[in-house]
């Protein structure tokens, strides 16, 4: 049983959540670890739904989006699957072989642009890795007392994560190797159309291809997918300082790389009014004049975080040196 | 006669009625004496516990996991007791009910959204403390004011029609009262409930609604399957229910706030881009909504007392709003101050999703009057309007000079 004043502190500590520790690292599956993170003060970390991702900078310099696919009950930790990438640029790579349990890594998010709309019936498609954002989803569609059937393709059982976890829904979910079963049989798995039911799909390109084939014949916006792409920043997060140009009052504040922009600003007497401090809420929105904000809330979607006109400085940092604000 | 067990040993009891008339007209005593009591008090009149230190209160909102809303927000434990109305899909729902609502009303309400709103909210402002100064310069400043611009600007922008919007208040009254006990201020609204109930509902359906406000966005929301058919009313209907009360009370709030403290009034005159800071400051310090309830989910420690599962558990927001363990001076009503971090608009998943429309509001009637009106003071005797929620004004006589 854990005491209320355990998730009562952090007022006083501030904004630490925009990092988390690694606690513990698991290879679950052929080429798949899963990390369990946490807030390096042990306090609450933002809340999340299932669908959602957190962007993590690690310590190569580099952000990689990550589905959730913990439990949203445990306030205390997530958990994200990575799926080693020989291919990729460095991210997986990094995770797999350097960073180890005690690392702390640079948390944005959560966000969601893969959310769970309300429906009686869901069918669930994932390839691989593309696993990790259906698994909250198949819970969530259990505690609503709705209808579900998933299929999960993979190159062999062994490079399948989750199978253990997955198995205790017996028949409602279709696991299917490709070694052993070929291509996905997506007409047959989907059926019929059905107005009400939502279709999501998780995983490389080439499956959502074929997806939004088999879903020709279904009304329109019954498919939703997220294309399981390593996205990466535009521009390189910043490991050190970087300064804060204040427009209207002409001063200019040097931002640490262990404070906050709202705590460098109050520090100097310019207030700027915040309350959740998480990201969330959107109180402290603030525009921006010039520089390229590096974005850590929960609220700008990419086209939003890609037009940099406006930041949230209780979490958001800074890419380039000087970041110019209307304050 | 026998005195019921205490559900639990090593708690501070405190019988007081927080719903009483005595405490309504003045609550700041009995939120002292809540403070000072511990972490936790057992309130023996209801049979919950109630939480009223800023570390407490805090805590509680932001753990939905093991303090629920479902159960209802209010006394009436919905888990045993019928609601008097089919349950808020937001304020009174948990994960993972609460998520798809939640999401169309934060993309909906949200600061990006509301751009479009700034300049004629702006506008709408400066004509109405016109014509209310035309008339003169000492008047009523609950329905001249703290009344009158909530209902200008939000029945239309939310899209209802014209005719009954005089139900808007009462029904939020009502609403409000509810969440308390079944106390006389529940019963003189509850011949009337039906009716406006009614007509609330008769808003919240599509046809009802103009094209162009945030009841439209909200079925648009359920046309594009982000919510079903079903739900959308009763969200539009969480606009009409928690959107107009709470900001005319603010309103009012910050009105009383500046004419006891002028020397606040002739800072924010001097520097109006403090009105953003001024609002948040009243809301901080008259939090006009007072108190919600939760329900454990689990047995829960607090302090040195372990709260069963399955209890009420009543948060003072505004006894945590001036809690001198986080706030210097915090019955003063301070521009100076940062009030980041108040709980009067909640914490955590169920904070106001209606709090930038709010803010936009005050910073609009704010604006306009700092443009016009030099100084502010009481013209007269004010009076308390007492509801079992919400901390307001029934009247409060203003005189003003313009320069
Ligand atoms: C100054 C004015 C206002 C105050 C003081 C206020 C206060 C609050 C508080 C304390 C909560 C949290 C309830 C909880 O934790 O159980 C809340 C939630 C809510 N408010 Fe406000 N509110 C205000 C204005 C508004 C407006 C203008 C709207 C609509 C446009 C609105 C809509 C809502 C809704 C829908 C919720 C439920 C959110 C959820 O449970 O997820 N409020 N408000
Ligand atoms: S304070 Fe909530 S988003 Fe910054």
């Amino acid at each position: 049983m854990l005491g209320v004043e355990q998730v009562g502190a952090r007022w006083r500590s501030g904004t630490d959540r925009a990092q988390v520790q690694v606690h513990d690292k698991v290879r679950v599956a052929d080429g798949v670890v899963t990390l369990t993170l946490a807030a390096p003060d042990g306090g609450r970390l933002p809340d999340w739904t299932p669908g959602a991702h957190v962007d993590l900078t690690l310590d190569n310099g580099l952000t990689r989006q990550y589905s959730l696919c913990g439990d949203r009950w445990d306030a205390y930790s997530y958990r994200v699957g990575v799926l080693l990438e020989p291919a990729g640029r460095g991210g997986s790579s990094y995770v797999h072989e350097q960073l180890a349990p005690g690392h702390v890594v640079g948390l944005g998010g959560p966000r969601n642009h893969f959310p769970l709309v309300p429906a009686g019936s869901y069918l669930f498609v994932a390839g691989g890795i593309g696993i990790t954002p259906i698994l909250p989803m198949i819970a969530q569609a259990d505690l609503l007392g709705a209808e579900w059937r998933l299929l999960y393709g993979g190159r062999t059982r062994g490079s399948m994560a989750f199978l253990d976890e997955l198995s205790a829904h017996g028949d409602r979910v279709q696991v299917r190797p490709q070694d052993e079963h070929g291509l996905l049989d997506l007409a047959g798995f989907l059926g019929h159309p059905r107005p009400d039911t939502p279709v999501y799909a998780c995983g490389p390109g080439p499956l959502l291809t074929a997806m939004e084939r088999a879903c020709a014949g279904w009304p329109a916006r019954a498919l939703r997918t997220e294309r399981f792409v390593a996205a990466e920043q535009g521009a390189p997060v910043r490991a050190g300082a970087f300064d804060v140009e204040l427009r209207r009052s002409g001063r200019t504040v040097t931002v640490a790389p262990d404070t906050s922009v709202l705590e460098a600003l109050s520090a100097v007497g310019v207030e700027v009014l915040s309350s959740c401090r998480q990201g969330t809420c959107g109180t402290c929105e603030t525009t921006v004049l010039a520089g390229v904000p590096d974005h850590r809330d929960s609220l700008l979607d990419d086209d939003e975080r890609a037009a940099g006109d406006c930041m949230y400085p209780c979490v958001s940092r800074s890419c380039s040196d000087r970041l110019v604000l209307d304050l | 006669m026998t005195l019921a067990p205490s559900p639990v040993a090593d708690v501070p009891v405190d019988d007081t009625d927080p719903f009483s008339h005595e405490v309504l007209e003045d609550p700041l005593p009995f939120h002292t004496a809540l403070r000072e009591a511990g972490p936790v008090v057992y309130l023996s009149r209801y049979d919950v516990h109630a939480v009223g230190r800023y570390e407490q209160v805090r805590a509680a909102l932001v753990d939905w996991q093991r303090f629920q809303s479902a159960a209802g927000v209010g006394l009436s434990n919905f888990r045993t007791e019928e609601p008097w109305r089919p349950p808020s899909l937001l304020l009174e729902a948990d994960p993972p009910r609460h998520d798809a609502p939640r999401r169309v009303l934060t993309s909906v309400l949200g600061q990006r959204a509301l751009r479009t709103l700034r300049e004629r909210w702006t506008a709408d402002a400066e004509q109405l403390v016109d014509q209310v100064l035309a008339a003169g310069t000492e008047f009523d400043a609950v329905p001249a004011l703290a009344e009158a611009f909530p209902l200008r600007v939000f029945p239309d922008a939310v899209g209802i029609g014209r005719d009954g919007r005089e139900h808007l208040l009462p029904y939020g009254d009502h609403a409000f009262n509810a969440f308390g006990p079944p106390n006389d201020l529940v019963q003189k609204g509850e011949h009337r409930v039906a009716q406006l109930s009614g007509w609330v509902g008769e808003q919240c359906a599509r046809e009802a609604l103009t094209g162009d406000g945030f009841g439209a966005a909200i079925w648009a929301a359920a046309d594009r399957g982000e919510i079903t058919p079903q739900q959308a009313p009763l969200v539009v209907r969480s606009l009409l229910t928690a959107g107009v009360d709470t900001t005319v009370h603010a309103i009012s709030a910050i009105l009383y706030g500046f004419a006891t403290h002028p020397d606040q009034w002739a800072r924010l005159v001097a520097d109006p881009s403090l009105a953003r800071v001024a609002f948040d400051e009243a809301i901080r310090w008259e939090s006009p909504v007072q108190t919600f309830f939760r329900t454990t989910t689990t047995d829960v420690r607090i302090g040195s007392t372990v709260v069963p599962e399955g209890r009420k558990v009543l948060m003072f927001l505004a006894a945590a709003n001036r809690d001198p363990r986080r706030w210097t001076e915090p019955d003063r009503y301070d521009l100076g101050r940062d009030p980041s971090g108040h709980v009067g608009f909640g914490m955590g998943l169920h904070q106001c999703v209606g709090q930038h429309v709010a803010r936009l509001e005050a910073e609009a009637v704010l604006t306009a009057l700092a443009r016009r009106v030099r100084t502010i003071e009481l013209a007269g005797p004010t009076r308390r309007h007492h509801n079992n929620t919400l901390r307001a004004w029934e009247t409060l006589p203003v005189r003003l000079t313009v320069g």
